[in-house]
């Protein structure tokens, strides 16, 4: 099966449109690092679909060679769910936004995820609303001034990744557009998972928000700031890799390895199946106070939903026999006038 | 366990051509299911039939009070009928509440009968009377008979041990044994549906209760005095055929089966449940060995996105809500519209606005269907007249979104939604296909794919993911005709909007022409639409035999008009146009046509009489004048 498909390349999924993203946008890497997994992912382009909502992000469609659909605002997971359960044989991978998935689309956003479609989610968080030039979103921070919040946010924001735990997601992430290597990693790992997949992207919209992110993409600060999370490793960051993370009691804490007094072992070991308990900590953990962790926060398998589905289908043609149009119609009480 | 049915009656039996009868209760009362036996027992008997359920949009209001009566109304006859009936022939009241709200409904020499034993005084408080009105004088209008049926159901199951509770709820099979020995029914189709209910043999003590409550209230009829005879009516004469009663959302849903049989394609259905239009999705997640796909999404916009993301992918894409999920699903319908997509989009129409009245009827949806939406953006809109054309006009709709590639509007109402008739089992042998193609090759000289390129029709072709070579991207944004690049051109903008709306228009080219019943020409054209279809051809065809000069002319196609119409309602002094909203079709009409068009309207969550409507065209062709343009229902 394998030696007889053509070997595919980043360019086989580049389509003909000018990119029309601001200069220095985040979402250009993105789009590069998809370019370059799609073709080891080894789905051809006419088996992969994308859909987005609306919104910077959303025009991402576009810019790959593949089946697509821009949709409306907020409502990606819904055509995403209708399309998998009617042709579960597609990669389907829906591309959105923190106002589009979390503000205007979050009840399909909490939907798509507790049924396990089995589909990929990039949402491109940059703390903004970027299309509609600067209005604050339900990811930016408190305080934050935007153009229409000159005094400052007063709403507290949404934490994606926590908000993915509590719809129960089979498949939560998190990455840096320009943490490229990291980044391309966590797409393969998205699009292996069966079941629903979602990333979040720490995005910069150099326009509106610039330096959201700066303390996750500079090298001098992200090792500090971040940490990443492998799957049976101890939680260490740092860039001398001298501070770890450890459970305490009910609390995680930040503990200092260089003193010698906390070894390793003592460490949280991140476990990708753990309760959701404990990855929804791992969820809250935010700067200044701790590193925020990049990485694969769960992996658990699980039924997914159009499996379900269809399988209800197969189940009532292996019962009733495949359906008899004829004999439906004539069923019930019937009578007959002469002729 | 069982003794005989009794088949005839020993006392005189009087053949009558038609009856209508309505029965009525609390809504626990079970009074729906006993309308339904009668309403299938009727057809059986070879009666041609139409029915009016009517019933509270709470599952259990208060018992006992007028806000918690359910009702059923139904007309058999030996003749064709095409509504419920205006006047009742019998009215059974199982309650005071049931007995105030329906009395008036009832003419002079009308038989009542009623359940006596809840006429206690509580019975009349919760109902907020102060007198009991079985001692009304008024009484003496109607010929009254007070069965004790609370207590008679009690004795009949006596000795099958059930709670007093259990005993209580068989007495609507009592009342429907007393109804049944009244207009001769035969209580087999019934003594069937108990046992398939609740279980056969004597294993099932509540089976046997309500089989002996039933048998009870038949010897009732035959025993008591005060009813000295029964009726007799004959079978209808109708076209020769196979038909079984069919209700209009299970017509709506069959009609969707047999779209994609003819066309080849397993039906994806996206819904969110709403009143009047729930059943249809209990219907069709029936049929998972049909290939049925239902999807109960989390909302009104998450079902018709998901139906557009089926479309996309090649599904038979249906979505159905009633008129305020219709209003949540307007912006999923322009990106559908603008995909060009082949989609479904039933609007079942109740009572509004905003929510409204759930469970009653009315055709107000029309101007939100044919204009709730922004931009430039029109949708042919088709409207069923009756339960078993659901099944027909769905049919004719997936036709008309295959070949044009687009989504198409149906409308359906509360009254034809619920209601029944008898419906001619089709031959699905001779069905003739629906053909649709989905293209697997390049459709560019350069060898390159365009989406937007059109046939004819103006429609585009539906390529599919998982062909290879064909891939491509759709979205709300404009796009360039032909290729289906974003495009913000101006006078590509302009073209798109022009095919966009000639699209619609070609509708009408694979559509067939208005029929007229009546004279083709004359005073009155009286031009309706949806499910008022049956009482205007009935105070037509009255009118018409008493001599009046109006033909009908019924509309299912609204969007767009049959080419002819304009040609029709020319020959016409006069043009009639009876709605149950304020004018909404006739706003239509009047701007297309530049016709001076009569309106009839009324919105009580009722439909229309037959009556109200022929004293209407009375007025109108005995004044041989043109009248103000609006005018009131009772």
């Amino acid at each position: 099966m394998s030696t007889a498909l053509p070997v595919l390349k980043a360019e086989d999924f580049t389509s003909d449109q000018d990119i029309r993203w601001c200069p220095g946008c985040g979402d250009y890497s993105i789009l590069a690092q998809m370019k370059k997994v799609l073709p080891e992912i080894g789905v051809p382009p006419e088996k992969t679909v994308f859909i987005s909502g609306i919104g910077c992000s959303s025009r991402f469609p576009y810019y790959v060679n593949t089946y697509g659909i821009h949709s409306i605002h907020g409502r990606a997971p819904t055509f995403a769910t209708g399309l998998k359960l009617t042709r579960p044989e597609l990669s389907v991978w829906v591309i959105t936004g923190d106002g589009d998935a979390l503000s205007i689309g979050g009840n399909h956003f909490i939907h798509l995820l507790r049924r396990n479609v089995d589909l990929n989610i990039v949402l491109f968080n940059n703390r903004i609303y970027g299309l509609t030039k600067g209005q604050y979103s339900p990811t930016s921070v408190e305080g934050q001034i935007t153009k229409s919040t000159p005094m400052g946010v007063v709403d507290h924001p949404l934490n994606p990744i926590s908000v993915a735990i509590g719809a129960e997601a089979s498949f939560i992430a998190r990455s840096v557009d320009s943490n490229v290597k990291h980044l391309a990693y966590t797409l393969k790992r998205a699009a292996a998972h069966k079941g629903t997949s979602f990333v979040e992207v720490y995005q910069n919209c150099n326009v509106f928000n610039d330096g959201a992110f700066a303390y996750a993409q500079d090298k001098a600060t992200r090792d500090d700031a971040t940490i990443e999370l492998q799957h049976g490793k101890p939680m260490i960051f740092g860039k001398d890799k001298d501070k770890g993370i450890r459970l305490n009691g009910l609390n995680l804490e930040v503990v200092d390895l260089a003193e010698g007094k906390v070894k390793e072992d003592d460490l949280l070991f991140h476990d990708e199946q753990a309760s959701s308990t404990l990855v929804y900590m791992l969820s809250r953990l935010r700067r200044p106070d701790f590193p925020e962790p990049i990485g694969v926060f769960r992996a658990v398998e699980g039924e997914t939903f159009e499996t379900a589905v269809r399988g209800q289908i197969d189940q009532a043609i292996a019962q009733k026999g495949k359906g008899n149009l004829q004999k439906l119609f004539s069923s019930g009480e019937t009578w007959k006038v002469g002729g | 366990m069982s003794t005989e049915a009794p088949s005839t009656s020993t006392k005189t039996v009087k053949t009558v051509s038609g009856i209508t009868v309505r029965l009525c209760g609390d809504s626990g009362d079970g009074m729906q299911l006993l309308g339904t036996q009668l309403t299938n027992t009727s057809a059986l008997a070879g009666n041609d039939i139409a029915t009016f359920p009517d019933f509270p949009a709470e599952i259990r209001a208060p018992r006992g009070t007028r806000a918690g009566v359910s009702g059923f109304q139904v007309q058999f006859a030996s003749h064709e009928v095409h509504t419920p009936g205006d006047t009742l022939d019998a009215l059974v009241a199982m309650n005071p509440a049931a007995l105030v709200t329906n009395i008036a409904d009832l003419p002079k020499g009308g038989l009542l009968i009623v359940n006596e034993d809840s006429f206690e005084d509580k019975d009349l408080k919760l109902a907020k009377l102060k007198v009991n009105p079985l001692e009304e004088p008024a009484m003496e209008n109607y010929r009254l008979i007070k069965v004790p049926i609370t207590r008679l159901t009690k004795q009949a199951v006596a000795e099958l041990g059930l709670s007093v509770k259990e005993a209580d709820r068989c007495k609507n099979f009592f009342a429907m044994g007393l109804v049944y020995w009244l207009y001769g029914r035969n209580m087999d189709a019934t003594l069937r549906y108990i046992n398939g209910k609740f279980g056969g043999g004597d294993a099932s003590p509540i089976a046997r209760a309500n089989e002996k409550a039933l048998r009870a209230g038949w010897a009732f009829g035959e025993t008591i005095e005060a009813l000295g005879q029964s009726y007799n009516i004959e079978p209808a004469k109708l076209v020769p055929g196979t038909y079984k009663n069919i209700i209009g959302n299970q017509a709506m849903a069959f009609g969707l089966m047999a779209a994609a049989h003819r066309s080849g394609k397993e039906i994806f259905y996206g819904s969110y449940p709403i009143t009047p239009a729930s059943d249809i999705l209990h219907e069709l997640c029936k049929y998972k060995n049909f290939g049925v796909c239902t999807f109960q999404a989390e909302d009104e916009i998450a079902a018709v996105c998901a139906a557009i993301g089926a479309s996309y992918g090649g599904q038979m894409a249906v979505t159905c809500s009633s008129g305020p999920g219709i209003a949540l699903k307007t912006e999923a319908m322009g990106l559908a519209l603008m995909l060009e997509l082949p989609l479904l989009v039933i609007d079942v129409q109740r009572g509004g606005p905003s929510t409204g009245l759930p469970t009653k009827t009315e055709q107000s949806d029309l101007m939100q269907v044919m204009f709730g939406r922004n931009g430039e953006s029109p949708l042919p809109v088709l409207a069923a007249q009756s339960p078993s054309d659901c099944y027909e006009i769905i049919q004719e709709a997936w036709m008309l979104a295959t070949q044009l590639m687009l989504p198409v509007i149906v409308l359906s109402d509360g009254y034809i939604a619920n209601g029944s008739e008898p419906w001619s089992v089709p031959d699905v042998s001779k069905m003739t296909p629906i053909t649709i193609t989905h293209p697997t090759e390049n459709n560019n000289p350069d060898g390159s794919f365009m989406p937007y390129k059109r046939n004819e029709l103006l429609a585009r072709p539906w390529a599919i993911p998982g062909t290879a070579e064909l891939m491509h991207r759709v979205g709300g944004l404009e796009k360039e005709d032909g290729s289906g690049n974003i495009s913000y051109d101006p006078d590509n903008h302009q073209k798109m909007v022009n095919i966009r709306a000639q699209k619609v228009a070609n509708a009408a080219k694979l559509l067939p022409p208005q029929q007229v019943i009546g004279p083709q020409s004359g005073e009155l054209l009286v031009l309706s639409w949806g499910g008022t279809y049956g009482h205007c051809l009935t105070a037509v065809q009255n009118a018409q035999a008493e001599g009046t000069s109006v033909a009908l002319a019924h509309i299912r196609y609204l969007n767009p008009f049959p080419s002819n119409l304009g040609e029709i309602i020319s020959r016409y002094k006069q043009v009639l146009i009876p709605e149950l909203n304020m004018g909404q079709l006739r706003t239509l009409i009047r701007n297309r046509y530049l016709v001076d068009a009569v309106g009839f309207n009324k919105v009580k969550g009722k439909p229309f009489t037959v009556t109200e409507l022929q004293e209407k065209i009375a007025e109108l062709t005995k004044s041989g004048s043109r009248n103000a343009s609006h005018s009131k229902a009772s």
